[in-house]
């Protein structure tokens, strides 16, 4: 029985294997321009609002803007110009060096061996990077709001918990992270696998990764917000 | 169907047997408006190593292709121990090609894998060997090429030689009926070449294999094939036991292996638009 699960579980070790590979490697992006992204964004916020007397609203609007909008569309972006190019650049340098041939000329699948679990690994990595990119935005926001412009940390966090929902906006960003990240995995495993096996065709199949899968993002972004809300 | 594989290997001692494992019959492929291979009808004997030699570009790769079922002859036939190749669906192809070890000219690695891992990947996907006994068959292997104690390496540690015999410890070790060698000791060093063309030769015999070697290498094929066939002009331009074509009377084998420019083998690619370029 245990050597009929054996492919079962090679499979999860090698999903898992490329989860650490092109996710969590793609962590330290991620955290660095989240934190930046909600200290910018709080910093705009503040200076609109202050026009009004509002900026003590400021966490409702980087909350709401971050969760729909900023945290999946940038993560998914950063995504593809980290983990997307690389996943390319290794299927195509696979395919240059016969690597891929010779997976079919030993009877294995290489859709199979290759291209689904790093495709899985996108689907999976990019919702828990977004989740991520989105708490580092929010520590950022707190660093220059409260810390930086001194505004009241209970004001900050009620407006936050009362004015942003789980399930509308919070999850409504989970969604969207989880088709931008098959987008991406998808768009970057197609030029990998049909790059020319050369170095100026991999190079090319690059750059349609990152061209492509960035916007393919912004035009789903615009669709599924026309659902969402 | 294939036979057995008992039924279908010879013994060591006996080198060749006259009935044919691969049988070509008026194998004709095209790309585009270009004809790669006329024509091409040949048997290969059980138990034999055979060379398919030509200029650069002349098809034998593709042959190579053909016979493993990578790509599809227009016209004609490929049988491997009375399957027909071309005819076979994707997933009979599959299926059949445990049978068939394929050495690239590269060696083809798997870049992230050890060297231990490498050989181990068709064994962990076609059979259901208990762990102890896999690593068994792999060391067994290794050994057999002359690498024990390299299993840990990475293949970017290994020099082309130990990559080539890497690639051919991992070729064999689902014992195949048929090994094809795609220049196999390109770009190597001579010592190295001596050592995987001794691997091959060995490998053959002592595993009862056929093998069907692409080479240039006109020392190569002279030391190491029982048979050889020369390929020029998208066909079969001589064929024969080494030491005859070495002393061939046809001008285009005379021209292939003594490495003569002039000759009926054009120097020029032959492109159907070529005249009306060079007249502008």
């Amino acid at each position: 029985m245990l050597a009929g699960l054996r492919p079962a579980l090679a499979q999860v070790q090698s999903i898992l294997q490329q989860v650490y590979l092109i996710g969590a490697r793609s962590l330290v992006i991620i955290m660095i321009c989240g934190f930046f992204v909600g200290m910018v964004l709080s910093l705009q916020a503040i200076n609109a609002l202050e026009q009004f007397g509002a900026s003590d609203q400021v966490s409702l609007l980087v909350g709401k803007s971050l969760f729909r909008e900023l945290g999946p569309v940038l993560t998914a972006l950063l995504f593809a110009g980290r983990a997307g190019t690389a996943i390319t650049a290794e299927i195509g340098l696979m395919r240059a060096t016969s690597q891929i041939d010779a997976m079919e000329l030993m009877a294995i699948d290489p859709v199979q061996r290759v291209a689904l679990p790093r495709f899985m690994a996108g689907l999976i990595s990019v919702p828990l990077l977004t989740a991520m990119f989105n708490a580092l935005a929010i520590l950022g926001a707190v660093v220059f709001s409260i810390g930086v412009q001194g505004l009241d940390p209970g004001i900050f966090w009620s407006k936050l918990q009362t004015g942003v929902y789980f399930g509308k906006d919070f999850m409504g960003g989970m969604w969207k992270s989880l088709v931008f990240g098959g987008i991406v995995s998808l768009v970057a495993v197609f030029f990998g696998y049909t790059a020319k096996p050369t170095g100026a065709g991999v190079g090319t199949a690059t750059t349609n990764t990152v061209v492509l899968s960035s916007v393919l993002v912004l035009i789903f972004d615009f669709i599924m917000t026309s659902f969402l809300t | 169907m294939l036979e057995t594989e008992q039924q279908a290997r010879q013994t060591p001692s006996v080198r060749t047997s006259a009935a044919p494992i691969i049988r070509i019959r008026d194998l004709v492929f095209r790309r585009g408006r270009n004809t790669i291979l006329d024509g091409i009808s040949m048997d290969i004997p059980r138990g034999a190593i055979v060379a398919l030699m030509g200029p650069s570009g002349a098809g034998k790769t593709t042959l190579l292709q053909l016979i493993a079922g990578q790509l599809r002859p227009d016209e004609g036939s490929i049988e491997i121990n009375g399957t027909n190749v071309s005819t076979l669906s994707d997933r009979e192809l599959y299926r059949f090609r445990r049978n068939i070890g394929v050495l690239l000219q590269n060696g083809a690695l798997f870049t992230d894998l050890t060297v231990f891992e490498n050989i181990a990947t068709p064994v962990r996907e076609h059979t259901d060997l208990p762990e102890a006994l896999i690593r068994r068959l792999i060391m067994t292997k290794l050994n057999s090429v002359g690498l024990g104690g390299t299993e840990d390496l990475m293949p970017h540690e290994l020099s082309g030689g130990m990559a080539r015999r890497v690639a051919l410890a991992r070729a064999v070790v689902l014992d195949p009926l048929i090994m094809l060698y795609d220049e196999p000791t390109t770009g190597l060093d001579p010592i190295a070449v001596s050592t995987v063309r001794t691997l091959m030769r060995e490998t053959n015999d002592a595993l009862g294999l056929t093998s069907l070697v692409v080479t240039h290498d006109v020392v190569q094929v002279s030391q190491l094939a029982d048979y050889c066939y020369i390929i020029a002009s998208a066909r079969i331009a001589g064929e024969g036991p080494p030491g005859e074509l070495a002393h061939s009377a046809d001008p285009g084998i005379d021209q292939f292996i003594n490495g003569k420019v002039e000759g009926p083998i054009a120097f020029h690619y032959t492109s159907a638009d070529r005249e009306w370029s060079l007249l502008g």
